[in-house]
Protein backbone atom coordinates (compact mmCIF):
# COMPACT_ATOMS: atom_id res chain seq x y z
CA UNK A 1 0.00 0.00 0.00
CA UNK A 2 1.35 3.33 -0.80
CA UNK A 3 2.04 6.14 1.77
CA UNK A 4 -0.98 8.21 0.52
CA UNK A 5 -3.48 5.09 0.32
CA UNK A 6 -2.49 4.30 3.99
CA UNK A 7 -3.97 7.60 5.14
CA UNK A 8 -7.09 8.00 6.72
CA UNK A 9 -8.62 11.19 5.24
CA UNK A 10 -12.45 12.16 6.27
CA UNK A 11 -13.89 14.22 4.33
CA UNK A 12 -13.87 17.09 6.58
CA UNK A 13 -10.01 17.27 5.74
CA UNK A 14 -8.92 15.65 8.83
CA UNK A 15 -5.66 13.28 8.07
CA UNK A 16 -4.52 10.02 10.50
CA UNK A 17 -1.13 8.75 9.48
CA UNK A 18 -1.47 5.38 11.20
CA UNK A 19 2.00 4.69 10.72
CA UNK A 20 3.36 7.62 13.58
CA UNK A 21 -0.33 8.35 15.00
CA UNK A 22 0.27 12.00 14.13
CA UNK A 23 -2.82 13.86 12.56
CA UNK A 24 -3.23 17.05 10.58
CA UNK A 25 -5.87 19.27 8.85
CA UNK A 26 -6.16 20.30 5.56
CA UNK A 27 -8.11 22.76 3.72
CA UNK A 28 -10.57 22.18 0.91
CA UNK A 29 -7.76 22.21 -1.92
CA UNK A 30 -5.82 20.12 -0.03
CA UNK A 31 -8.07 17.27 -0.28
CA UNK A 32 -9.08 17.74 -3.30
CA UNK A 33 -5.08 17.51 -4.08
CA UNK A 34 -4.84 14.24 -2.13
CA UNK A 35 -8.48 12.61 -4.08
CA UNK A 36 -6.29 13.63 -7.33
CA UNK A 37 -3.36 12.17 -6.16
CA UNK A 38 -4.91 9.08 -4.96
CA UNK A 39 -6.33 8.67 -8.24
CA UNK A 40 -3.23 8.32 -9.93
CA UNK A 41 -3.51 12.08 -12.02
CA UNK A 42 -0.03 14.10 -12.86
CA UNK A 43 0.72 17.50 -11.35
CA UNK A 44 -0.08 18.74 -14.63
CA UNK A 45 -3.44 17.25 -14.78
CA UNK A 46 -4.05 18.53 -11.47
CA UNK A 47 -2.91 22.32 -11.82
CA UNK A 48 -5.77 22.03 -15.06
CA UNK A 49 -8.15 20.61 -12.46
CA UNK A 50 -7.25 23.13 -9.55
CA UNK A 51 -7.73 26.16 -12.34
CA UNK A 52 -11.23 24.92 -13.39
CA UNK A 53 -12.37 24.29 -9.76
CA UNK A 54 -10.95 27.08 -7.90
CA UNK A 55 -11.08 29.42 -10.99
CA UNK A 56 -7.67 30.33 -9.92
CA UNK A 57 -4.89 31.30 -12.53
CA UNK A 58 -2.16 29.02 -13.56
CA UNK A 59 0.56 30.06 -11.37
CA UNK A 60 -1.72 30.07 -8.48
CA UNK A 61 -3.07 26.50 -8.78
CA UNK A 62 0.73 25.74 -9.35
CA UNK A 63 2.18 27.28 -6.62
CA UNK A 64 -1.06 25.95 -4.70
CA UNK A 65 0.21 22.17 -5.77
CA UNK A 66 4.31 22.19 -5.16
CA UNK A 67 3.25 23.73 -1.87
CA UNK A 68 1.20 20.78 -0.72
CA UNK A 69 3.53 18.62 -2.17
CA UNK A 70 6.19 19.61 0.39
CA UNK A 71 4.24 19.67 2.98
CA UNK A 72 3.38 15.69 1.96
CA UNK A 73 7.03 15.19 1.62
CA UNK A 74 8.23 17.14 4.55
CA UNK A 75 5.75 14.84 6.80
CA UNK A 76 6.50 11.54 4.90
CA UNK A 77 3.24 10.68 3.53
CA UNK A 78 4.58 10.23 0.16
CA UNK A 79 6.47 7.56 -1.49
CA UNK B 1 -12.66 -21.63 32.76
CA UNK B 2 -16.01 -20.56 32.01
CA UNK B 3 -17.64 -22.63 33.95
CA UNK B 4 -15.93 -21.42 37.51
CA UNK B 5 -16.04 -17.87 39.30
CA UNK B 6 -12.39 -16.82 39.03
CA UNK B 7 -10.81 -15.07 42.02
CA UNK B 8 -8.34 -12.70 41.09
CA UNK B 9 -6.32 -10.25 43.34
CA UNK B 10 -5.50 -7.12 41.44
CA UNK B 11 -2.55 -4.50 42.66
CA UNK B 12 -1.21 -0.91 42.00
CA UNK B 13 -5.28 0.46 42.43
CA UNK B 14 -3.36 3.79 42.77
CA UNK B 15 -5.32 5.67 39.94
CA UNK B 16 -3.25 9.17 40.63
CA UNK B 17 -1.52 11.02 38.28
CA UNK B 18 1.33 8.22 37.97
CA UNK B 19 -1.24 6.00 38.11
CA UNK B 20 -0.90 1.94 38.78
CA UNK B 21 -2.27 -0.44 36.23
CA UNK B 22 -4.48 -2.06 39.00
CA UNK B 23 -8.03 -0.11 37.40
CA UNK B 24 -7.10 -0.58 34.25
CA UNK B 25 -6.40 -4.24 34.40
CA UNK B 26 -10.18 -4.39 36.34
CA UNK B 27 -11.53 -2.69 33.87
CA UNK B 28 -10.47 -5.16 31.22
CA UNK B 29 -11.32 -8.48 33.33
CA UNK B 30 -14.47 -7.20 34.08
CA UNK B 31 -15.54 -6.38 30.12
CA UNK B 32 -13.45 -9.93 29.48
CA UNK B 33 -17.04 -11.47 30.45
CA UNK B 34 -15.10 -14.01 32.43
CA UNK B 35 -17.20 -15.02 35.56
CA UNK B 36 -15.18 -13.09 38.22
CA UNK B 37 -14.70 -11.59 42.27
CA UNK B 38 -11.86 -9.05 42.10
CA UNK B 39 -9.92 -8.62 45.32
CA UNK B 40 -7.81 -5.13 45.44
CA UNK B 41 -4.52 -5.22 47.40
CA UNK B 42 -3.42 -1.88 48.16
CA UNK B 43 -0.30 -0.46 50.14
CA UNK B 44 -2.04 2.78 51.24
CA UNK B 45 -5.19 3.70 52.31
CA UNK B 46 -6.03 6.36 49.89
CA UNK B 47 -6.00 4.52 46.71
CA UNK B 48 -8.33 5.35 44.86
CA UNK B 49 -9.28 2.35 43.38
CA UNK B 50 -10.79 0.91 47.10
CA UNK B 51 -13.36 3.19 46.91
CA UNK B 52 -14.12 3.42 43.39
CA UNK B 53 -17.70 2.39 43.25
CA UNK B 54 -18.26 -1.38 41.78
CA UNK B 55 -14.44 -1.60 40.72
CA UNK B 56 -13.89 -4.17 43.66
CA UNK B 57 -15.48 -6.87 45.69
CA UNK B 58 -13.11 -6.18 48.14
CA UNK B 59 -10.20 -4.68 49.15
CA UNK B 60 -7.18 -5.43 51.57
CA UNK B 61 -4.41 -3.38 52.71
CA UNK B 62 -0.90 -5.54 52.06
CA UNK B 63 2.62 -4.21 53.89
CA UNK B 64 5.30 -2.46 52.06
CA UNK B 65 7.34 -5.31 49.93
CA UNK B 66 9.76 -3.28 51.79
CA UNK B 67 8.94 -4.48 55.27
CA UNK B 68 10.16 -7.87 54.04
CA UNK B 69 8.50 -11.17 52.38
CA UNK B 70 7.39 -13.28 55.38
CA UNK B 71 5.08 -10.16 56.62
CA UNK B 72 3.79 -9.97 53.02
CA UNK B 73 3.42 -13.59 52.70
CA UNK B 74 1.85 -14.01 56.01
CA UNK B 75 -0.89 -10.95 54.86
CA UNK B 76 -1.11 -12.78 51.29
CA UNK B 77 -2.15 -16.19 53.04
CA UNK B 78 -4.35 -14.08 55.60
CA UNK B 79 -6.39 -13.06 51.83
CA UNK B 80 -6.45 -16.26 50.47
CA UNK B 81 -7.53 -17.95 53.40
CA UNK B 82 -10.60 -15.44 53.19
CA UNK B 83 -10.76 -15.22 49.57
CA UNK B 84 -9.39 -18.54 48.16
CA UNK B 85 -7.59 -16.58 45.50
CA UNK B 86 -6.95 -18.16 42.00
CA UNK B 87 -4.97 -15.69 39.97
CA UNK B 88 -2.81 -12.88 41.53
CA UNK B 89 -2.42 -10.35 38.86
CA UNK B 90 0.54 -8.03 40.79
CA UNK B 91 1.01 -4.65 38.90
CA UNK B 92 4.24 -2.46 40.91
CA UNK B 93 7.47 -3.05 39.69
CA UNK B 94 9.04 -3.11 43.36
CA UNK B 95 6.25 -5.98 44.49
CA UNK B 96 7.53 -8.30 41.33
CA UNK B 97 10.37 -9.50 42.52
CA UNK B 98 8.92 -11.27 45.94
CA UNK B 99 5.90 -12.65 43.40
CA UNK B 100 8.18 -14.10 41.17
CA UNK B 101 10.74 -15.29 44.58
CA UNK B 102 7.86 -17.14 46.00
CA UNK B 103 6.04 -18.00 42.96
CA UNK B 104 6.35 -21.85 43.29
CA UNK B 105 4.79 -21.01 46.92
CA UNK B 106 1.77 -19.29 45.79
CA UNK B 107 1.17 -22.27 43.22
CA UNK B 108 1.68 -25.01 46.28
CA UNK B 109 -1.29 -22.38 47.57
CA UNK B 110 -3.22 -22.42 45.06
CA UNK B 111 -2.34 -18.76 43.67
CA UNK B 112 -1.15 -18.77 39.70
CA UNK B 113 0.68 -15.99 38.56
CA UNK B 114 1.76 -15.25 35.20
CA UNK B 115 5.32 -13.55 35.62
CA UNK B 116 8.93 -13.18 34.01
CA UNK B 117 11.30 -16.03 34.92
CA UNK B 118 13.87 -14.30 37.97
CA UNK B 119 16.55 -14.64 35.39
CA UNK B 120 14.18 -12.09 32.77
CA UNK B 121 13.05 -10.28 35.37
CA UNK B 122 16.66 -8.87 36.86
CA UNK B 123 18.61 -9.26 33.13
CA UNK B 124 16.44 -6.03 31.61
CA UNK B 125 17.06 -3.59 34.70
CA UNK B 126 17.80 -0.27 34.03
CA UNK B 127 21.25 -0.09 35.17
CA UNK B 128 21.98 -3.20 32.95
CA UNK B 129 20.31 -2.12 29.48
CA UNK B 130 23.60 -1.70 27.90
CA UNK B 131 24.44 -5.25 28.18
CA UNK B 132 21.09 -6.66 27.87
CA UNK B 133 21.25 -4.37 24.27
CA UNK B 134 24.71 -6.22 23.64
CA UNK B 135 22.70 -9.78 24.53
CA UNK B 136 19.68 -9.51 22.06
CA UNK B 137 21.06 -6.79 19.41
CA UNK B 138 18.48 -4.05 20.17
CA UNK B 139 19.74 -0.14 20.37
CA UNK B 140 19.61 1.66 23.16
CA UNK B 141 20.84 5.38 24.30
CA UNK B 142 24.29 5.25 25.67
CA UNK B 143 23.32 5.05 29.76
CA UNK B 144 25.41 4.49 33.08
CA UNK B 145 24.20 2.91 36.71
CA UNK B 146 25.85 5.35 39.10
CA UNK B 147 26.53 4.72 42.78
CA UNK B 148 28.31 7.89 44.04
CA UNK B 149 27.13 11.06 43.21
CA UNK B 150 31.13 12.19 42.47
CA UNK B 151 30.47 10.07 39.28
CA UNK B 152 28.12 12.64 37.60
CA UNK B 153 31.14 15.40 37.18
CA UNK B 154 33.36 12.68 35.24
CA UNK B 155 31.02 11.04 32.96
CA UNK B 156 32.30 8.80 29.99
CA UNK B 157 32.12 9.93 26.58
CA UNK B 158 29.68 10.27 24.71
CA UNK B 159 27.28 11.01 27.59
CA UNK B 160 26.74 14.49 27.43
CA UNK B 161 23.68 16.96 28.35
CA UNK B 162 20.43 16.96 28.41
CA UNK B 163 20.24 13.67 29.44
CA UNK B 164 17.88 11.67 31.83
CA UNK B 165 18.59 10.59 35.23
CA UNK B 166 16.96 8.25 36.47
CA UNK B 167 15.34 6.71 39.74
CA UNK B 168 16.18 2.39 40.21
CA UNK B 169 12.13 1.29 40.32
CA UNK B 170 10.77 4.77 38.73
CA UNK B 171 10.72 8.33 37.67
CA UNK B 172 13.25 10.14 35.11
CA UNK B 173 14.30 14.01 34.90
CA UNK B 174 16.01 15.60 31.86
CA UNK B 175 19.03 17.65 32.90
CA UNK B 176 20.81 20.23 31.31
CA UNK B 177 23.38 20.94 33.62
CA UNK B 178 25.18 19.16 36.75
CA UNK B 179 23.33 21.53 39.57
CA UNK B 180 20.37 19.61 38.15
CA UNK B 181 21.60 16.53 37.84
CA UNK B 182 23.28 16.46 41.33
CA UNK B 183 19.89 17.39 42.71
CA UNK B 184 17.79 14.59 41.12
CA UNK B 185 20.59 12.19 41.70
CA UNK B 186 19.84 13.33 45.59
CA UNK B 187 16.67 13.12 45.21
CA UNK B 188 16.34 9.69 43.63
CA UNK B 189 18.39 7.71 45.47
CA UNK B 190 17.07 8.77 48.54
CA UNK B 191 13.09 7.46 46.97
CA UNK B 192 14.26 4.60 45.25
CA UNK B 193 17.72 3.77 46.27
CA UNK B 194 20.95 3.16 44.24
CA UNK B 195 22.05 2.62 41.44
CA UNK B 196 20.93 5.43 39.95
CA UNK B 197 21.06 5.69 36.11
CA UNK B 198 21.87 8.60 33.47
CA UNK B 199 20.81 7.66 30.19
CA UNK B 200 21.39 10.11 27.08
CA UNK B 201 18.32 11.94 25.90
CA UNK B 202 17.73 11.00 22.07
CA UNK B 203 15.72 13.25 19.94
CA UNK B 204 12.19 11.81 18.99
CA UNK B 205 8.65 10.17 19.44
CA UNK B 206 8.11 8.13 22.33
CA UNK B 207 6.43 5.43 21.40
CA UNK B 208 5.64 1.98 23.28
CA UNK B 209 4.22 -1.38 23.26
CA UNK B 210 2.48 -3.21 25.36
CA UNK B 211 3.05 -6.69 25.21
CA UNK B 212 2.19 -10.68 26.11
CA UNK B 213 4.82 -13.52 26.00
CA UNK B 214 3.59 -16.83 26.93
CA UNK B 215 7.24 -17.77 27.96
CA UNK B 216 8.05 -20.37 25.15
CA UNK B 217 8.98 -17.49 22.54
CA UNK B 218 5.47 -16.80 21.12
CA UNK B 219 3.94 -13.37 21.69
CA UNK B 220 0.24 -13.53 22.17
CA UNK B 221 -0.84 -10.34 22.47
CA UNK B 222 1.30 -6.68 20.66
CA UNK B 223 -0.40 -3.40 20.82
CA UNK B 224 1.66 -0.42 20.08
CA UNK B 225 0.89 3.46 20.94
CA UNK B 226 2.14 6.60 20.21
CA UNK B 227 2.07 9.12 23.44
CA UNK B 228 -0.27 12.15 22.69
CA UNK B 229 0.19 14.12 26.05
CA UNK B 230 3.18 13.63 28.53
CA UNK B 231 2.48 14.63 32.14
CA UNK B 232 5.63 16.39 34.20
CA UNK B 233 6.54 12.77 35.32
CA UNK B 234 6.74 11.70 32.22
CA UNK B 235 3.32 9.76 32.13
CA UNK B 236 0.97 9.08 29.12
CA UNK B 237 -1.79 11.49 29.58
CA UNK B 238 -3.32 10.31 26.16
CA UNK B 239 -2.33 8.00 23.84
CA UNK B 240 -3.03 6.37 20.00
CA UNK B 241 -2.56 2.95 18.60
CA UNK B 242 -0.10 2.96 15.72
CA UNK B 243 0.55 0.73 12.49
CA UNK B 244 4.24 0.09 13.48
CA UNK B 245 5.50 -2.81 11.73
CA UNK B 246 9.35 -1.96 12.55
CA UNK B 247 8.08 -1.66 16.30
CA UNK B 248 6.12 -4.85 16.58
CA UNK B 249 9.15 -6.75 14.60
CA UNK B 250 11.30 -5.55 17.43
CA UNK B 251 8.51 -6.53 20.26
CA UNK B 252 8.35 -9.90 18.70
CA UNK B 253 12.18 -10.47 18.28
CA UNK B 254 12.53 -9.51 22.10
CA UNK B 255 10.31 -12.02 23.19
CA UNK B 256 11.14 -14.69 20.89
CA UNK B 257 14.91 -14.03 21.99
CA UNK B 258 14.11 -14.21 25.85
CA UNK B 259 11.35 -16.49 25.48
CA UNK B 260 9.80 -13.58 27.99
CA UNK B 261 7.03 -14.75 29.85
CA UNK B 262 4.30 -13.07 31.21
CA UNK B 263 3.06 -8.91 30.45
CA UNK B 264 5.68 -6.63 29.45
CA UNK B 265 6.11 -3.06 27.87
CA UNK B 266 8.65 -1.68 25.85
CA UNK B 267 9.02 2.23 26.08
CA UNK B 268 11.12 3.03 22.37
CA UNK B 269 12.39 6.30 20.92
CA UNK B 270 11.93 6.59 17.57
CA UNK B 271 14.41 9.41 15.87
CA UNK B 272 13.61 11.50 12.59
CA UNK B 273 15.68 9.02 10.70
CA UNK B 274 13.54 6.06 11.62
CA UNK B 275 15.91 4.62 14.34
CA UNK B 276 14.10 2.96 17.18
CA UNK B 277 15.76 3.27 20.76
CA UNK B 278 15.21 0.71 23.45
CA UNK B 279 14.75 3.81 26.69
CA UNK B 280 13.26 1.04 29.27
CA UNK B 281 11.28 -2.70 29.37
CA UNK B 282 8.35 -2.55 31.88
CA UNK B 283 8.49 -6.16 33.45
CA UNK B 284 4.32 -5.47 33.75
CA UNK B 285 1.41 -4.32 32.57
CA UNK B 286 1.43 -0.63 31.72
CA UNK B 287 -1.31 1.76 32.83
CA UNK B 288 -2.48 2.34 29.61
CA UNK B 289 -3.68 -1.12 29.03
CA UNK B 290 -7.18 -0.41 28.51
CA UNK B 291 -6.04 1.05 25.45
CA UNK B 292 -5.17 -2.00 24.00
CA UNK B 293 -8.27 -3.77 25.19
CA UNK B 294 -10.13 -1.06 23.46
CA UNK B 295 -8.16 -1.10 20.11
CA UNK B 296 -9.14 -5.22 20.24
CA UNK B 297 -6.90 -6.81 22.22
CA UNK B 298 -8.20 -8.02 26.23
CA UNK B 299 -4.30 -8.79 27.50
CA UNK B 300 -5.38 -9.21 31.10
CA UNK B 301 -8.44 -11.88 30.37
CA UNK B 302 -5.05 -13.35 27.69
CA UNK B 303 -2.64 -13.03 30.81
CA UNK B 304 -5.13 -15.00 33.40
CA UNK B 305 -6.00 -18.09 30.67
CA UNK B 306 -2.04 -18.43 30.61
CA UNK B 307 -1.54 -18.44 34.50
CA UNK B 308 -4.29 -21.42 34.95
CA UNK B 309 -2.22 -23.10 31.99
CA UNK B 310 -4.38 -22.43 29.32
CA UNK B 311 -3.64 -22.23 25.80
CA UNK B 312 -3.78 -18.85 24.37
CA UNK B 313 -3.84 -18.15 20.69
CA UNK B 314 -1.97 -15.32 19.50
CA UNK B 315 -3.94 -12.08 18.22
CA UNK B 316 -2.52 -9.55 15.94
CA UNK B 317 -5.32 -7.43 14.94
CA UNK B 318 -5.71 -4.44 16.57
CA UNK B 319 -7.49 -1.00 15.68
CA UNK B 320 -5.22 1.74 14.96
CA UNK B 321 -6.36 5.51 15.39
CA UNK B 322 -8.23 4.29 18.46
CA UNK B 323 -7.72 7.18 21.61
CA UNK B 324 -6.86 6.75 25.37
CA UNK B 325 -7.19 10.25 27.31
CA UNK B 326 -6.82 10.34 31.14
CA UNK B 327 -8.65 12.10 33.32
CA UNK B 328 -9.69 13.08 37.05
CA UNK B 329 -12.48 12.71 38.92
CA UNK B 330 -13.30 13.70 42.35
CA UNK B 331 -14.47 10.93 44.67
CA UNK B 332 -17.08 11.48 47.26
CA UNK B 333 -16.73 8.60 50.02
CA UNK B 334 -17.46 8.37 53.53
CA UNK B 335 -15.60 8.42 56.48
CA UNK B 336 -16.67 4.78 57.98
CA UNK B 337 -15.41 3.44 54.90
CA UNK B 338 -11.73 4.92 55.49
CA UNK B 339 -11.92 4.18 58.80
CA UNK B 340 -12.55 0.50 57.86
CA UNK B 341 -9.26 0.54 55.71
CA UNK B 342 -7.57 2.32 58.88
CA UNK B 343 -8.75 0.48 61.39
CA UNK B 344 -9.51 -3.24 59.94
CA UNK B 345 -7.53 -2.79 56.84
CA UNK B 346 -9.98 -3.95 54.53
CA UNK B 347 -12.71 -2.75 53.08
Amino acid sequence: MSKLNALAISDNGFIFKPSTGESFITNEIGLFIIQLLKSGKKADEIIQEIIQDFEVDNLTAGKDLYEFLDFLKKENMTD
Amino acid sequence: MENKKLTIAVTGLNNIDSPGPGVPVIRALKKSGMDIKIIGLAYENLEPGIYMPGLVDKSYLMPFPSTGSEAFLERLAYVHEKENLDIVIPNFDSELFLFIKFNDKLKQMGIHTFLPTLEQFEERHKDNLPEYASNYNITVPESKPLVNIKELENLPKPLSYPYYIKGKFYEAFKVSNLAQSQYYFNKLSAKWGLPVVVQQAIQGTEVNVIALGDGEGNTVSAVPMRKQYITDKGKAWGGITISDERLLEITHDIIKKTKWRGALELEMIKTDDGEYYLIEINPRIPAWVYLAVGAGQNLPEMLCKLALGEKVEPVTAYKTGKMFIRYSWDLIGDISDFEKIIVFGEL
